[in-house]
């Protein structure tokens, strides 16, 4: 380790955060299993995942709490595997905030600062709270503030250390709805302006994709599927992704055959139905077809049904709910007895539950998962991501 | 480097475990001894083993009186002071009262204060409103009571403190009145507390000897007795004593802690 | 406030919508209700008063007596008396002090890391380990200061070790040992004694309040560049500061007043303040008087401590 490391923390090297073969073993349980990873420099990064997949444990390998049974953590060239966390250029915003009960705000704040030897922290400290925007209480103790005033002293205090990476632990979970959003939006536009890597444990899947740019959602110690929000929502390639972010419905099939740039799809009450080739993930002639209720529309009879759609007749609504923003049906058809279906509510026609309805999608918005997955992979998660 | 950095991870239990040591190695001393066979007076020097001392445990009844005095104090100071001493606990916890501050330091001070002070203030009381002939059991008894109380509050305290208060609120929900709430469900929740208190409070008053010294007149407890023999030689049957409190202490512990602790260990 | 008439009961029950009757029983019951903490608090606070707090005013009577066990004592206000024992016996009230401060910096300095230890890194053993911390609590406290004697014995193993490694010169050297190769009936064997007696009293406040302290609150200070040593200096020891104020004080006072270990593996060198009153107040040819005054020293000098403490400390947690 290089002298610069050890007096100056958050200087030394830059570099992309990377975890390579990182296994972490409790006694016989596997908390991470083999994990390899690249986050990028600059970017916002999110692990996703319902409790027990081992995030927290992933986090805590790069914060230095934990350390691996196997494997390394780099940054840039920096091997900082073995290395105690207060000699890492990394800081944590912990979930429950952690705030030291016995100092003021601006000694919380300046704490790190301290540590490492920083002799003027006065003008440091007040900046940072100017950016979390509590500056006229700076003197106050943890419990006379607010959760949310709380977690943005919890997010200074990391922060003013300029650290390579910022690691968050469901920093947002004690917040209420509102707030929550708010300081979504503030933890986004903060990391575009210091330009640090932030990486953001959360088990709510909304947060996820609201903030981060990159995510890797996280099943069981293994990465299900790393991509851009938009790549993991339209083009999950497990019915774990498909059924964890949102909802989906998925269709198990044979492949029939292909029509130019589609693959055809036969479902099991015989319906045929297209996914574009370059959305199939099925490895063999087993697929599964996937389709996002909100993709689908919602139709009175076949003649309503627009030509060039997936089409599925026969379908009787039996719940119809109205959320505000959408109506949300669910349909029961042949292949599925439970569809699906989110339509916005733009003044059309609302359908009663035993109204007699057919379904349809563009067939570009479907997408194709190896058949033999367990199609309810994922979705008691959903329970979690929806509180 | 390896074995450096193993000290260095484990250095505090390694510390610990020789603080452990050094509170642990008189008892050791103490049973070892009790196996010994003293050629004089003093059994300080180890010097041939002999179960003698654990055949003849009241050297010839010598220790008999001694103990039986200490053993029946004990019983009823034990029993008074949990009385008492539960009694204020659950006024302090469950319910409000004027004079708090009062209550708490007077609780305090008995145990902050040298056992000195508190032996020989009662001595003067006792001096000067009975005479001299009030000394013995009567004077240790109530002395005996006095620093238990203390000791028995905090106990029950703690126990009850850790108790959710609502349990009692959803049994009068369910229609039990105050006299059932409190033993159908508080008793038997508060009970261990209780138990341990009054463990604590019979090994204080078995124990105790610088109140009973200044309090005793002319009676004499246990360890009175050891005090006393100090200059003239110690017998190994005091060892043994020492050594059976031991056990049955340990013993205690065992019993309340191993079935907890299978209990956790089965539910990992 | 005089009783209320029948016109008055009439009017609030016909307010309250219920009748004269019901409403009196009503007051019955919410009088009982108030009344019960106290009659739970009565009988133990009434035996602490008396037995605890009225002697105190008795020792401070009797030690301005004169007189004898035979001649009977006569209340003569001789204030003379505390004069007397301070000239006789200040040496010995010194060096109780000097003692007890050894012995409680020693006991701080050993229950900090215990207590560390069974708080933060002991999981589902803390129980246990306190317990085990406590347990020899339970067997007579005479015979295992005496067990001391056997292990400071000047041809023990213990022994032998400090004089290879040249510890026992360094301990005579510095006068808490008068040989250079015997320990026993010195200081040095005195406060030995006593840190081991009271090392219970200090480990188990200070076990308490480190045991509040969120575990996390370490995983941040890591976080925050803290080493190990500089986030107990920073975060551990300032949160659990009242209770090692608290093991200070529960160690420091009784260890002022105590003689046992004095006299079990001291010797005449060695004499403290304990001593002198038990001599005094219970052994023949003392002056009660004076081990009376003695005795209002020492209460006075702890009243003042320990109400201090309880002025700072605020009376709720300290039972």
């Amino acid at each position: 380790m290089s002298k610069n490391t050890e007096t100056s923390a958050a200087g030394g090297v830059a570099g992309d955060l990377r975890l390579v073969n990182v296994t972490k073993r409790f006694g016989d349980f596997a908390a991470v299993k083999d994990l390899t990873l690249t986050i990028p420099q600059g970017s916002f990064f999110a692990l996703l995942g319902a409790s027990g997949c081992g995030k927290t444990t992933t986090l805590r390998m790069v914060s230095g709490l934990e350390e691996p049974t196997n494997g390394r953590v780099l940054i840039g060239d920096h091997d900082i595997t073995r290395l105690r966390p207060y000699k890492r250029p990394v800081n944590t915003v912990f979930q429950n905030y952690a705030l030291f009960p016995h100092l003021t705000i601006q000694d919380n704040i300046a704490f790190g600062l301290k540590r490492r030897g920083v002799k003027d922290v006065k003008k440091p400290v007040q900046d940072m709270l100017d950016l979390i925007e509590l500056s006229h209480i700076g003197a106050r103790k943890p419990n006379q503030l607010s959760g949310g005033q709380q977690q943005r002293v919890a997010l200074g205090r990391a922060l003013i250390n300029r650290p390579q990476v910022l690691l968050l632990d469901e920093p947002l979970g004690a917040l209420d709805l509102k707030l929550r959003r708010q300081m979504q939006i503030e933890l986004k536009r903060i990391q575009t302006e210091v330009g640090l890597t932030f990486v953001h444990v959360t088990h709510d899947q909304e947060e996820a994709m609201t903030m981060a740019d990159t995510i890797a959602v996280m099943n069981l110690g293994r990465i299900e599927q790393l991509g851009s929000p938009t790549d993991l929502y339209e083009n999950p390639k497990t019915t774990f992704v498909a059924n964890f972010l949102g909802q989906s419905n998925l269709l198990p099939g044979k492949a029939s055959g292909t029509v130019g740039e589609h693959l055809q799809v036969t479902l099991e009450d015989g319906s045929r139905v297209l996914i574009p080739a370059a959305r199939n993930h099925a490895s063999g002639d087993e697929v599964i077809v996937g389709v996002r209720p909100e993709k689908m529309s919602i139709h009175a009879s076949v003649d309503e049904v627009p030509d060039g759609r997936n089409v599925l007749t026969g379908g009787v609504v039996t719940d119809t709910s109205f959320v505000g923003v959408s109506t949300q049906y669910v349909v029961k058809a042949a292949v599925c007895d439970e569809l699906g279906v989110f339509v916005q509510n733009d003044g059309a026609q609302i359908f009663r539950p035993g109204s007699d309805v057919v379904v349809s999608w563009d067939p570009s918005q479907g997408f194709g998962l190896d058949g033999k997955q367990d199609i309810e992979a994922g979705a008691e998660a959903d329970l979690e991501a929806a509180s | 480097m390896a074995v450096v950095n193993w000290f260095r991870k484990h250095l505090i239990a390694i510390v610990a475990f020789l603080i452990f040591f050094f509170l642990l190695v008189p008892n050791f001393v103490v049973v070892w001894m009790s196996f010994n066979k003293p050629s004089g007076k003093y059994n300080v020097k180890w010097e041939k083993f002999s179960l003698d001392a654990w055949k003849n445990p009241l050297d010839d009844g010598i220790l008999h009186d001694p103990l039986m005095l200490s053993l029946e104090i004990a019983l009823l100071a034990t029993l008074v002071a949990t009385i008492l001493g539960t009694m204020i606990a659950f006024a302090i916890v469950r319910h409000s009262f004027k004079g708090r501050g009062f209550v708490n330091s007077v609780l305090f001070l008995p145990m902050a204060a040298p056992e000195i002070v508190m032996g020989t203030t009662l001595l003067a009381l006792f001096l000067n409103t009975f005479g001299v002939d009030f000394l013995g059991f009567k004077s240790i008894l109530i002395a005996h009571i006095m620093f238990c109380v203390s000791y028995v509050v905090i106990t029950v305290k703690s126990r009850l403190n850790g108790m959710d208060p609502m349990l009692e609120k959803a049994a009068q929900d369910l229609y039990a009145t105050p006299w059932q709430t409190f033993w159908r469900v508080t008793f038997p929740l508060v009970a261990p507390g209780i138990g341990a208190a009054a463990l604590l409070s019979f090994a204080l008053s078995f124990d105790d000897f610088i109140i009973t010294e200044m309090t005793a007149g002319n009676s004499v407890t246990f360890p009175y007795w050891i005090w006393n023999a100090v200059q003239k030689g110690i017998p190994p049957q005091v060892n043994v004593i020492g050594s059976l409190m031991l056990i049955i202490t340990l013993a205690g512990i065992a019993v309340a802690e191993v079935p907890k602790w299978l209990k956790t260990s089965k539910a990992r | 406030m005089s009783a209320p008439t029948l016109a008055d009961e009439a009017a609030e029950a016909l307010a309250a919508g219920t009748t004269v009757a019901e409403l009196r029983a009503d007051k019955r019951v919410r009088r009982r209700r108030a009344t019960l903490p106290y009659l739970l608090l009565a009988p133990g606070i009434a035996w602490l008063v008396v037995f605890f707090i009225v002697p105190m005013w008795s020792i401070v009577s009797t030690s301005v007596e004169t007189g004898d066990m035979d001649t009977g004592f006569v209340l003569s206000w001789r204030w003379a008396n505390f004069g007397d024992v301070w000239s006789q016996w200040h040496q010995q009230i010194i060096r109780s002090l000097e003692y007890s401060v050894m012995c409680t910096v020693f006991c701080l300095i050993l229950a900090l890391p215990l207590a560390y230890f069974i708080a933060f890194k002991a999981g589902r053993w803390k129980n246990l380990l306190m317990a085990l911390v406590v347990a020899p609590f339970f067997t007579s406290y005479l015979i295992r200061t005496l067990a001391w004697k056997t292990i400071l014995a000047d041809d023990g193993w213990v022994v032998h070790t400090m004089n290879t490694l040249h510890i026992t010169p360094l301990l005579s050297g510095m006068g808490w040992t008068y040989s250079d190769n015997s320990v026993l009936q010195t200081p040095f064997s005195v406060v030995c004694g006593m840190v081991y007696n009271f090392l219970p009293f200090t480990v188990l406040p200070i076990y308490t309040a480190m045991e509040k302290i969120d575990p996390r609150l370490h995983e941040a200070g890591q976080d925050l560049y803290a080493s190990a040593w500089a986030t107990f200096r920073k975060v551990t020891f300032p949160l659990a500061l009242p209770g090692i104020v608290g093991g200070t004080l529960l160690t420091f006072i009784p260890a002022v007043g105590d003689y046992t270990n004095a006299v079990m593996l001291g010797g005449p060198k060695t004499k403290v303040i304990g001593t002198v009153i038990e001599q005094q107040m219970i052994g023949t040819g003392g002056n009660i008087p004076y081990g009376a005054a003695l005795s209002v020293l020492l209460m006075v000098g702890t009243l003042v401590i320990t109400l201090a403490y309880i002025k700072r400390a605020g009376t709720e947690e300290i039972v």
